[in-house]
């Protein structure tokens, strides 16, 4: 005879599979395509192995796996995906940045100066800095509603963060955009982190107001305006990329924080009546601000006129232009072709270096990787149930599509260049920092998302089958 | 290193990153398909379909076991007519449907207006009675707030928060 202690009619439940065995197949997978690529860039320009690159694979390779291994005990149940992806990028991009230090050693030799040190050990560590921070994150953030109580405080931390840049004797510009601080010897990008804390702020603001939000006041040629006074936040949102446009000339970091505002409102309202709003806000308010300051100016007319003086300010897209032309559909293999000669390629053109060195068709399959990754954000927030969570990884996903999006798009001069790094890919601390942060917060939303309630197990976990 | 060796080595780095690529869309694949069987616990938000758990088209991986059906020629389904869920059906089978915003409850509103346990349809003697579980906003039969248990027949339609429910055949 057999006894359950469940009554018969109680609901089976189901088990959530966890998949961290994809995810480590994933990643192997992503480790090898890196490895490979490393490996080829030493053979093609050195015709050997480089002293180092056994010991930055090793590293990096442990590194990642030690944090697949702790987001088992920790993430049980987050999606399998975004670790991986995540990764496979920053290892190409450590690849790519490799290339590039060979590069300029090369050119050290040739020229008798003194060979510069690799930015690729500092960008590993940055790397371990980042995975590091990313487990704190899911260490210390075991409930990501947690994080709605800090929705006003992250206002504030996001603006401070955002404005910083513009103190005087703190902030720091390189190319006409004063988009970091120098303390001590570091130079920093605070716009990185703002991005992750003004979505906090965003998700945690809308899952409160977004009822009145949708409210719809009039209707005109179909549009549903919302009411004036809840135009409110998309004004701010507007004054302060407005702000960023003007006094740092960034047009990047702008964008992306007025999409973030804008987007993230449409998600939390359903009414497109916000995408038109924003449009038009952005648009018009560009359009000021290019009639009125001459530093705008002088960037838009270089986005749209970039070969009427090749050699001096438009070198940069000029001959990112011709790096791509140059790769053509496969490129000319990683480490034959010439993307040193793009000024701040490790940073700023990276895209452009691989567009170069692995063509059309490897570019593409990296832009797979980030649709990828914003698809797996976007999922993230359709499967959980609770408006903030939501809004939080919809915000963390539209923040990586419109980065790379602006990043892509100023490389390929679809829209002005400015001064914002690819996520994961670029050479830079503050950028993969954020970004790690950002995956762990999508790792917890979905973790908890997935997790089943404790006291939803019962029928395996505590149902005790007796025979007697 | 040859020219040779170089340009496969080249290729391979090609063919594998996007053989990295497939393969993470062949796991996501699998992993929109899985959540079928796994909805009572992470269902959609708006336009999700929370099929009861003992769903007879969704059998439990666990312990597979087809649920007896009350009777013949009996209500078979409850549907979402209106509401956010609208489209929503979940056969019936032997056990209790539980409606609320609560996330173990079998049809898991995203509703402001319903209270996480806001109402629980159950078989009694063969029909299915539905009981207001003490909800704020009452469970409502038209235009009349039930206060006991009531028993529902095919057509009839229930209102919870801005949900509203029927039983079909």
């Amino acid at each position: 005879m057999t006894i359950t202690a469940a009554p018969p009619t109680a609901p089976a439940r189901y088990r959530q599979p966890k998949r961290r065995g994809a995810e480590l197949g994933l990643l192997v997978l992503g480790f090898v395509v890196a490895a490979i690529g490393y490996v080829q860039v030493d053979f093609a320009v050195l015709g050997e192995l480089d002293t180092t690159t056994v010991r930055v694979l090793g590293v990096a390779g442990v590194m990642v796996l030690v944090v697949h291994l702790l987001v088992r005990v920790f993430a049980p149940y987050a999606d399998p995906i975004v670790l991986p992806v995540a990764a496979t990028l920053n290892l190409l991009g450590l690849t790519m940045i490799h290339r590039l230090d060979l590069a300029d050693a090369r050119r050290a030799a040739q020229s008798g100066g003194a060979v510069p040190s690799p930015d690729v050990s500092s960008q590993l560590t940055w790397t371990g800095l980042g995975l590091l921070l990313a487990v704190l994150v899911l260490l210390v953030v075991r409930d990501h509603r947690r994080l709605q109580r800090f929705t006003y405080t992250s206002l504030l931390a996001g603006i401070v963060l955002l404005l910083l840049p513009l103190v005087p004797g703190l902030g720091y510009g390189v190319r006409g955009a004063t988009l970091w601080i120098r303390l001590g010897g570091y130079t920093f990008q605070p716009g990185e982190l703002a991005k992750i804390v003004l979505t906090v702020f965003f998700a945690g603001y809308l899952s409160m107001k977004r009822d009145s939000l949708a409210l719809v006041r009039s209707k005109v040629l179909g549009l549903e305006l919302p009411r004036g006074r809840d135009l409110g936040p998309l004004l701010v949102a507007w004054v302060v990329s407005l702000a960023i446009l003007v006094f740092e000339t960034d047009l990047g970091t702008s964008l992306l924080f007025f999409g973030l505002a804008v987007c993230l409102l449409y998600v939390a309202t359903q009414r497109r009546s916000w995408l038109v709003l924003g449009t038009v806000l952005f648009l018009s308010g560009a359009a000021l601000a290019y009639a009125a300051f001459g530093h705008v100016r002088l960037r838009f007319d270089l986005w749209l006129h970039p070969f009427d003086d090749p050699s001096g300010a438009g070198y940069q897209i000029v001959q990112s232009l011709y790096g791509l032309a140059s790769g053509g559909l496969f490129g000319s293999g990683l480490g034959q072709g010439y993307p040193q000669l793009v000024p701040f390629a490790k940073s700023d053109f990276i895209v452009a270096a691989f567009g170069e060195e692995i063509g059309l068709a490897g570019l593409f399959a990296m832009l797979m990787l980030y649709a990828i990754l914003v698809q797996r954000g976007f999922r993230i927030a359709v499967a959980c149930r609770d408006p903030f969570g939501s809004l939080l990884a919809a915000g963390l996903a539209i923040v990586t599509a419109l980065q790379v999006f602006i990043v892509v798009g100023g490389v390929t001069r679809l829209i002005p260049l400015t001064g914002l790094t690819t996520p994961f890919l670029s050479q830079g601390g503050s950028s993969l920092v954020a970004n790690w942060i950002a995956v762990a917060l999508l790792l917890r939303v979905s973790d908890n998302t997935r997790r089943p309630d404790p006291s939803l197990l019962p029928d395996d976990a505590r149902t005790q089958v007796v025979r007697l | 290193m040859s020219e040779l060796a170089l340009t496969l080595l080249r290729l391979t780095f090609l063919v594998l990153l996007w053989v990295l690529v497939l393969v993470t869309v062949l796991v996501l694949r699998r992993d929109l398909k899985a959540p079928r069987d796994a909805r009572p616990l992470a269902p959609a938000r708006g336009g999700g379909l929370p099929p009861a758990p003992t769903a007879p088209a969704a059998p439990a991986p666990v312990k597979p076991r087809k649920p007896a059906r009350a009777r013949r020629g009996g209500p078979g389904s409850l549907a979402v007519v209106e509401g956010p869920l609208t489209g929503t059906v979940i056969p019936l089978g032997t056990a209790p449907v539980t409606i609320g915003r609560a996330a173990d409850s079998t049809l898991v509103l995203d509703d402001e207006y319903a209270s996480n346990n806001h109402a629980r349809l159950a078989l009694v003697d063969g029909r299915w009675v539905v009981q207001d579980l003490g909800s704020t906003n009452g469970t409502w039969i038209g235009r009349t707030r039930l206060t006991a248990p009531t028993e529902l027949t095919v057509g009839q339609q229930v209102r919870v928060g801005r949900t509203t429910l029927e039983l079909r055949k």
